[in-house]
């Protein structure tokens, strides 16, 4: 966006006034055009979009919804929501613009650092990582390790997924097994919590997901997660971040910084953060990923 | 059987006839029922269907795509809106080419890759079916023998198949849909029955009642008269009022016949008596008029005393009260007589009056005679004297006596009609018998001497009760008796 003062140098660059009225002149339209530019830049800063990526929690519309109004009356700003299923759309839309921040999967934002920024990461339970979760049906009292369900059928969420796919593929290539020829079927739901569904209705025999997922799960909804037995936890790796488009101002980048890293400190932001499953957000860089690097290129995702 | 069959009518034609309505009821019940039934079968399939075809190209792009999460997504959805449909559903699933599960609502009981066959009986059998199956054409299965019917849906896009959808649906939850349908065809038939049954009732009733009234008078018949049917128990012209009318008749006629009966017995009793009164008095009168004649000569020749006189005088009283009440029983018809003229019945009239003005009778007189009629004077008077003198006697004080007077056909007609006392059948059937009195006075000649002429004239005379208390002497006398 042009400012003012560069537009008023470019023209005393650019044009040399003969005359004093033609300087009056010129000087009227430079504040017409200023006036206009003033009304130009507000329109364009006027929404900021926010996605929420399908490998994280996003089931709950509504509670996404308060997210998102708690959001525009901090930004005073209007805060638009998109979800789209595929993860490509995501990071298309941030490329394009069309997206301002959202909370990305930890590969994903690995993947496509080169056009994002990492805004905040979130707390949970006063950690900065998150597990995978190793799920079986509760009737399945056998099954103590992954390597127990050769020949069996397994659910994945995303391909993009550290917690719901590549940690999996990296235990199986860690105990020298082929992914792709272990189990009999498998299949990506692209949804953490659609894994434990296929789980509890015997679609599948086991899955991996994202431990923060279950954990919220089993807090509003024990009876389904009661279904599933966690058969193994993995190492932490850092908690999916809050990011947004590289080419966003300085100034949204911090405000939405602000707003975010804020929410613990008032009653509706407590609240929210209560229902997400989360303490809070804390400032972050590309170090607190290095596990989830280091598991994407040992799983052959980078 | 034959307890029923020996029924009355009454009960009869309503029980036949409910037992008709009953048959009907019940086929036209069945009918609704099976109709009901194929129906909703019918339904079933078509809205399982439709169900399938709904979901079918979904499930195409899925497949091509081995999504497996988003197809058990797309048949669990599916088979939940079912259930708030018509049609429940209580699993689906889908198999590739091979046969083998791809995925189904029920992953617990019908796993993914699972082969068809080995899933249990009925699913060999639709493995069958679906071999069979051609094309992209839907085709529903239902065996008698299964537990459940079976939709399969092809799933195809332009002739590209990628297995089929295949919805299964419990005859659990089938029977209470047509429990519901059969309920309605119960209530139809019960609707027919409440509205025809006692219609029935009521009109087989209305046609056994005349028949059984017909039935219990023949029954009478021998032994008593039976009393007259109601003229408004039957009124149309069908055979039941043809049977009515043939009834009434018989009864007419053999009420006839015995009047007939009656009259002939009465007239041979009559005549035999008429002989017999006849001859003794021929037997009286030979001595009668011998010992007259000894009187006769006594009186005039022989000298006797004053109480021989008295004592002679008593005997010819008592012998000439016995030569009148022979004369009286030997009634001779056959005596020379002028013809009868309009006059002899008015001077009739005048003879009667001052007996009829004596008790203040109303006397109503009808003479249509114009000129001489061929009959003995003597007789008709006498007749017409006898007659009007015993209806002015049995009249009420301030009664009325009538006397009509006329010819027709060839007939001398005389009616007399009186109120008063009335005579009862059994004395009407003695009536004309000689000593047959039925008043204080009156030796009881005077009907059986009016027999006798009008007998002996060639005429009838008959008596009958009329309406309102009134007694009628009707006599008929041939012209030139």
């Amino acid at each position: 966006m042009v400012t003012l003062v560069e537009f008023i140098n470019l023209r005393s660059h650019s044009v040399t006034p003969k005359t004093p009225i033609l300087k009056i002149l010129l000087k009227i339209i430079l504040v017409i055009c200023w006036f206009f530019t003033l009304n130009i830049a507000s329109a364009d800063q006027q929404i900021i979009r926010m996605g929420i990526t399908p490998a994280t929690a996003r089931n709950q519309y509504v509670l996404l919804e308060a997210w998102r109004a708690y959001m525009q009356k901090k930004l005073e700003r209007p805060v638009e929501l998109i979800l789209r299923d595929s993860f490509h759309d995501h990071i298309d839309m941030m490329r394009q613009g069309k997206m301002d921040f959202a909370w990305f999967s930890s590969p994903a934002y690995l993947e496509n650092r080169q056009y994002l920024r990492l805004v905040v990461m979130p707390i949970y339970q006063g950690k900065l990582f998150d597990q995978a979760y190793l799920i079986v049906p509760s009737t399945d009292t056998k099954t103590q390790s992954l390597l127990h369900l050769k020949n069996k059928i397994f659910a994945y969420v995303e391909p993009d997924s550290n917690t719901g796919y590549l940690d999996s593929i990296f235990q199986l290539r860690l105990a020298g097994i082929d992914p792709n020829q272990f189990f009999s079927k498998s299949f990506f739901t692209h949804d953490h919590l659609k894994v434990i569904s296929a789980v509890t209705s015997g679609l599948s025999d086991g899955g991996a997901v994202s431990g923060f997922a279950w954990e919220t799960l089993a807090l509003s909804h024990p009876e389904i997660t009661g279904q599933t037995r966690i058969v193994a936890k993995s190492k932490g790796y850092g908690f999916p971040p809050i990011v947004c488009r590289k080419t966003l101002t300085q100034r949204d980048f911090l405000l939405i910084q602000h707003v975010l890293r804020g929410m613990p400190d008032d009653a509706e932001g407590k609240t929210l953060l209560k229902q997400l499953n989360l303490d809070g957000f804390a400032l972050t860089d590309e170090k607190r990923y290095h596990d989830v690097e280091i598991l994407m290129r040992r799983a052959g995702a980078l | 059987m034959k307890y029923l069959l020996n029924l009355s009518y009454r009960y009869k034609i309503p029980l036949w006839g409910s037992f008709l309505i009953l048959v009907s009821a019940l086929a036209v019940s069945a009918s609704f029922i099976i109709n009901a039934y194929n129906q909703l079968e019918n339904d079933l399939a078509v809205e399982s269907e439709k169900l399938g075809y709904a979901i079918k190209s979904n499930l195409y792009t899925t497949m091509l795509q081995d999504d497996v999460w988003r197809t058990f997504e797309i048949i669990t959805e599916a088979s939940h809106r079912a259930g708030s449909n018509r049609v429940r559903v209580e699993s689906m699933l889908v198999v590739d080419r091979n046969q083998r599960v791809v995925v189904s609502t029920q992953p617990k009981e019908m796993p993914m890759m699972s082969e068809l066959t080995t899933l249990n009986p009925e699913f060999a059998e639709v493995a069958l079916r679906i071999l069979q199956m051609q094309g992209e054409q839907a085709s529903t299965v239902y065996l008698r023998h299964l537990k459940h019917y079976y939709t399969l849906i092809p799933v195809t896009r332009d002739n590209a198949n990628l297995g089929t959808l295949i919805i299964v649906h419990s005859k659990d939850v089938f029977l209470p849909l047509f429990a519901d349908s059969a309920w309605d065809g119960l209530w139809v038939g019960l609707l027919i029955l409440a509205i025809l049954l006692p219609f029935n009732w009521y009109w087989g009733q209305r046609m056994a009642f005349p028949l059984v009234q017909i039935t219990e008078r023949m029954g009478q018949l021998g032994k008593s008269w039976p009393d007259d049917l109601d003229p408004n128990l039957y009124e149309y012209r069908d055979e039941l009022g043809l049977l009515f009318e043939a009834y009434n008749q018989l009864i007419v006629d053999l009420k006839t016949k015995e009047a007939l009966e009656t009259r002939m017995v009465q007239a041979d009793r009559l005549a035999a008596l008429g002989q017999l009164a006849a001859g003794i008095a021929h037997e009286i009168n030979n001595p009668l008029s011998g010992m007259l004649m000894a009187i006769d000569t006594l009186k005039c020749h022989a000298d006797t005393s004053p109480l021989t006189d008295k004592t002679i005088a008593l005997i010819e009283r008592g012998l000439n009260q016995i030569r009148e009440t022979v004369a009286a029983l030997l009634v001779e018809g056959k005596l020379k007589s002028r013809n009868l003229i309009p006059h002899d019945i008015e001077d009739v009239l005048t003879l009667i009056a001052p007996m009829g003005s004596r008790k203040t009778l109303h006397l109503s007189w009808h003479n249509s005679l114009s000129g001489e009629v061929e009959l003995p004077a003597t007789f008709i008077r006498q007749i017409m004297i006898n007659l009007l003198m015993n209806a002015v006697k049995a009249a009420s004080q301030q009664g009325d006596v009538s006397c009509d007077v006329g010819i027709n056909n060839k007939h001398l007609h005389i009616s007399i009609t009186n109120n008063g006392k009335m005579l009862n059948p059994e004395q009407i059937s003695h009536l004309f018998e000689p000593f047959a009195t039925f008043s204080e006075s009156g030796h009881g000649l005077g009907l059986w001497v009016t027999y006798q002429i009008v007998n002996q004239l060639g005429g009838t005379i008959s008596v009958k009760r009329e309406a309102d208390e009134h007694m009628n002497f009707t006599v008929e006398i041939p012209l030139g008796a």
